[in-house]
């Protein structure tokens, strides 16, 4: 890692340590199980701890690197060990952002408190993607009404991210159909709240470490308090829930195309040492497909970077973080495709790392919007067709 | 002349063995990805179809059908279409018997094509692959040496179909310090020959229904005759050729099964007002997949004429394998993408059918050397 300061390199290094101790094996036990470890399993109480005596970075830590650099290199560095274990991780996770942004104070201490003191491992979930709509993000038809007490909610959800796990799920659903993607809105449901039934882990092609769960919402009444934002939202100048949603999706797609250049580096790294053990380094094709892969890399990286970098000087990045997305993630399917193609049999059969890495790798082009849709939001704003 | 026709016993084949893959193993193929093996009973219903025995000579109890690389091929992508790993273990014997009905001695078919021809399921399969040898067939390691009147096999294969069950193997091996190709013999050696060990792979991505096993040679003791086509035994390149004809016709199926599932899909699920298939981005995709999955039968077509021309068929071949490794795991890799996050899960094909492609064409790789 160079050009970095010395305050985030320390942080990094801090990650490789546990990477290769902890969250590699962890990653590894998780694909052959076939399933994400227990929430129990001891490895969470150990992420517990040494996150707590390895906080990340914090907004106010003397370091030149902004935020979303800063997390755009450790994402980068962790789905180097493992991408699964780290969507994985406990801790109120992707709805984070959005709780901050635009939850009510009240909201703030009751959801996001608790995961500051806990000693035991815990997670939140937020649920968008419904099995109709995956990238049409104003599709989804999960709808909310208001009734004497709270509100009722009635939909599906699907690819959740730990929602099994998880003490609460914020749930987007439209309060105001007439308004369109402008009603949506986002809910808490916390755990074992009636209605909220056909829990169901799906069985992936790969990223296994962590749960992808789809669920029901069957009149699932929510107190009214768990509105995201409360009954008005709190800043008048915000077009809505959805606008709101969409700007942290710009952010995540940062942190997904960091989190590819992540596996493609591990896919890189394993192959380049396969060709050394094994002497095929020293065939002159074999060396030009490394030196290609390592191209690739380092344009991911760069395109990664320079999106993170744009969004913390606060200039748009909409273009950037898509294409930064979509390079990414065909970058880590093809090094991985190519990787499994010089290593060849032992690839096939073997239990071997780049194996796993091109089953993890074909999520990578899906999720957060497929590389069709990164394409799409690219060609319309550079060419301005209509939305 | 050029001719696209089958024969009415091509058709009668096809007809068969795609009736048979749609109904017998396109329902088995999940469960049997996930048990890492195929069922039995369906191992004896696909052998009583009577395919394995069919060209083998009449004399040696078969079914004396002239011997077709394009029959075979239509087999391959008509099974393949239904799961080319279920469809790779109902055929798997035919990796012994059809290199032993092109280049067995006389004495050879007489001894072993028999068993071939009853109505019990005779297993056998062909050792070829190794660890080390990469991309590098020439580059084998395992060794068959002179010793007295016979040979003794030392070495390790990986990856043989079907491995644990099989009573016979087809074990290349290097046999003269002649460079290359022309050095490697075929020999064939029993699986209770005292040296012999067996053991299933483990961590294979794909194609899992086939069972593959690594099988070690430690000092194994074969008889003078053990060489494929008796004497200083035959040239293997044939066989080879043969390979890829058929793996290229497995892949060339499971891309046309991945195609076909794709477009009703693609026609059905809305997004952004429209279903995908009007969409460029899926339309084109789709567009491509059914070209490249025409272009490839055809690649294939070429190479089993030229084989049964009875001209080389070692260019020809090699292309067709060297372009259906490129297109069949495009068309697998778009398949599933068109399908999204539904087609990373396993409640649907997609994930499995990349997988099995990724198996077909690492496999591939290394014999289109």
């Amino acid at each position: 890692m160079s050009g970095f300061s010395a305050a985030l390199c320390c942080h990094v290094e801090r990650a490789r340590e546990w990477g290769q101790a902890e969250v590699r094996p962890a990653g590894l036990e998780a694909d052959r199980n076939g399933a994400p470890l227990s929430a129990d399993h001891p490895y969470f109480a150990r992420f517990i701890a040494w996150r707590r005596a390895h906080p990340l970075p914090a907004e106010d830590d003397a370091m030149p690197e902004g935020h979303a650099v800063r997390m755009a290199v450790l994402n980068e560095e962790n789905a180097y060990w493992d991408r699964g274990m780290g969507v994985a991780a406990p801790g109120p996770g992707l709805p984070t952002p959005l709780v901050v942004a635009m939850g009510t104070p009240e909201q703030r201490e009751r959801f996001l408190a608790p995961f500051r003191t806990a000693s035991t491992p815990r997670w939140a979930a937020f649920a968008l993607t419904e099995p109709g709509g995956g990238s049409d993000t104003s599709a989804f038809r999960a709808r909310a009404i208001r009734t004497d007490r709270g509100y009722l909610l009635n939909g599906s959800k699907c690819f959740i991210g730990n929602a099994a796990r998880a003490d609460w799920v914020l749930v987007q659903a439209n309060l105001d159909p007439d308004k369109g993607r402008a009603g949506q809105r986002a809910f808490f449901v916390e755990r074992g709240t009636p209605g909220m039934t056909g829990i169901k882990i799906e069985n992936k092609m790969g990223l296994r470490a962590y749960e992808s769960v789809s669920f029901i919402l069957e009149h699932c009444e929510v107190p009214r308090e768990n509105l995201l934002g409360g009954e008005q939202p709190a800043r008048g100048s915000r077009s809505g829930a959805y606008g709101e949603t969409m700007g942290a999706l710009n952010t995540t797609r940062v942190g997904v195309a960091a989190s590819a250049v992540g596996l493609a580096r591990c896919a890189y790294d394993e192959t380049l040492s396969f060709a050394r053990r094994s002497g095929a380094i020293s065939s002159a094709r074999v060396r030009d497909r490394l030196a290609d892969m390592r191209r690739k890399l380092r344009a991911a990286w760069l395109m990664t970077l320079r999106a993170a970098w744009k969004a913390d000087r606060k200039i748009p990045n909409v273009v950037d973080a898509s294409m930064a997305k979509v390079f990414a993630a065909e970058t880590a399917h093809e090094l991985a495709t190519t990787g499994m193609d010089i290593i060849g049999l032992e690839a096939g059969a073997g239990e071997c790392l780049v194996e796993k890495l091109f089953r993890d790798a074909k999520a990578l082009n899906i999720v957060e919007g497929t590389g069709q849709i990164q394409r799409i939001i690219i060609a319309r704003n550079l060419v301005g067709l209509p939305r | 002349m050029i001719s696209f026709a089958l024969t009415d016993e091509q058709n009668q084949v096809r007809d068969t063995l795609t009736a048979f893959a749609e109904n017998e193993l396109a329902p088995r193929a999940r469960s049997a990805d996930q048990a890492r093996g195929a069922p039995a009973e369906l191992l004896d219903t696909a052998w009583s179809l009577g395919f394995t025995g069919l060209s083998i000579p009449e004399g040696c109890g078969g079914g004396g059908a002239r011997r077709s690389h394009l029959t075979g091929a239509l087999m391959l992508e008509a099974l393949g279409y239904g799961c080319a790993g279920l469809a790779g273990a109902a055929l798997s014997s035919m990796l012994f018997v059809n290199p032993l009905i092109d280049l067995g001695s006389e004495e050879q078919k007489l001894r072993y094509l028999p068993a071939f021809c009853g109505e019990t399921r005779c297993a056998a399969s062909l050792a070829l692959h190794e660890a080390a040898s990469g991309v590098d067939l020439a580059g084998m390691a395992t060794r068959a040496e002179r010793s007295g009147t016979g040979w003794i096999m030392t070495g390790a294969k990986r990856l043989v179909p079907m491995g644990e069950g099989a009573n016979h193997l087809l074990v290349l091996a290097r046999a003269s310090h002649a460079p290359g190709l022309a050095g490697i013999r075929a020999f064939i050696v029993g699986t209770d020959a005292a040296g012999v060990t067996i053991t299933p792979e483990r961590g294979t991505i794909g194609l899992t229904a086939l069972g593959f096993a690594r099988v070690e040679f430690a000092g194994v003791r074969l008889e003078g005759d053990a060489v494929l086509g008796g004497g200083d035994g035959a040239d293997i390149r044939p066989l080879l050729a043969s390979l890829r004809i058929g793996g290229a016709a497995l892949a060339t199926g499971l891309a046309r099964a991945v195609t076909d599932f794709a477009i009703p899909y693609a026609k059905q699920r809305v997004a952004f007002g429209e279903p995908i298939a009007r969409k460029q981005s899926i339309a084109f995709m789709l567009a491509d997949m059914h070209i490249e999955c025409d272009a490839m039968r055809w690649m294939v077509w070429k190479a089993a004429a030229e084989a049964d021309a009875g001209r080389d068929a070692t260019r020809a071949s090699v292309l067709a394998r060297n372009y259906v490794n490129r297109h069949a795991f495009k068309i697998a890799d778009d398949g599933l993408q068109i399908f999204g996050g539904h087609g990373y899960i396993r409640d649907l094909p997609l994930e499995m059918w990349l997988r099995n492609m990724r198996m077909l064409t690492i496999h591939d790789a290394i014999a289109a050397a």
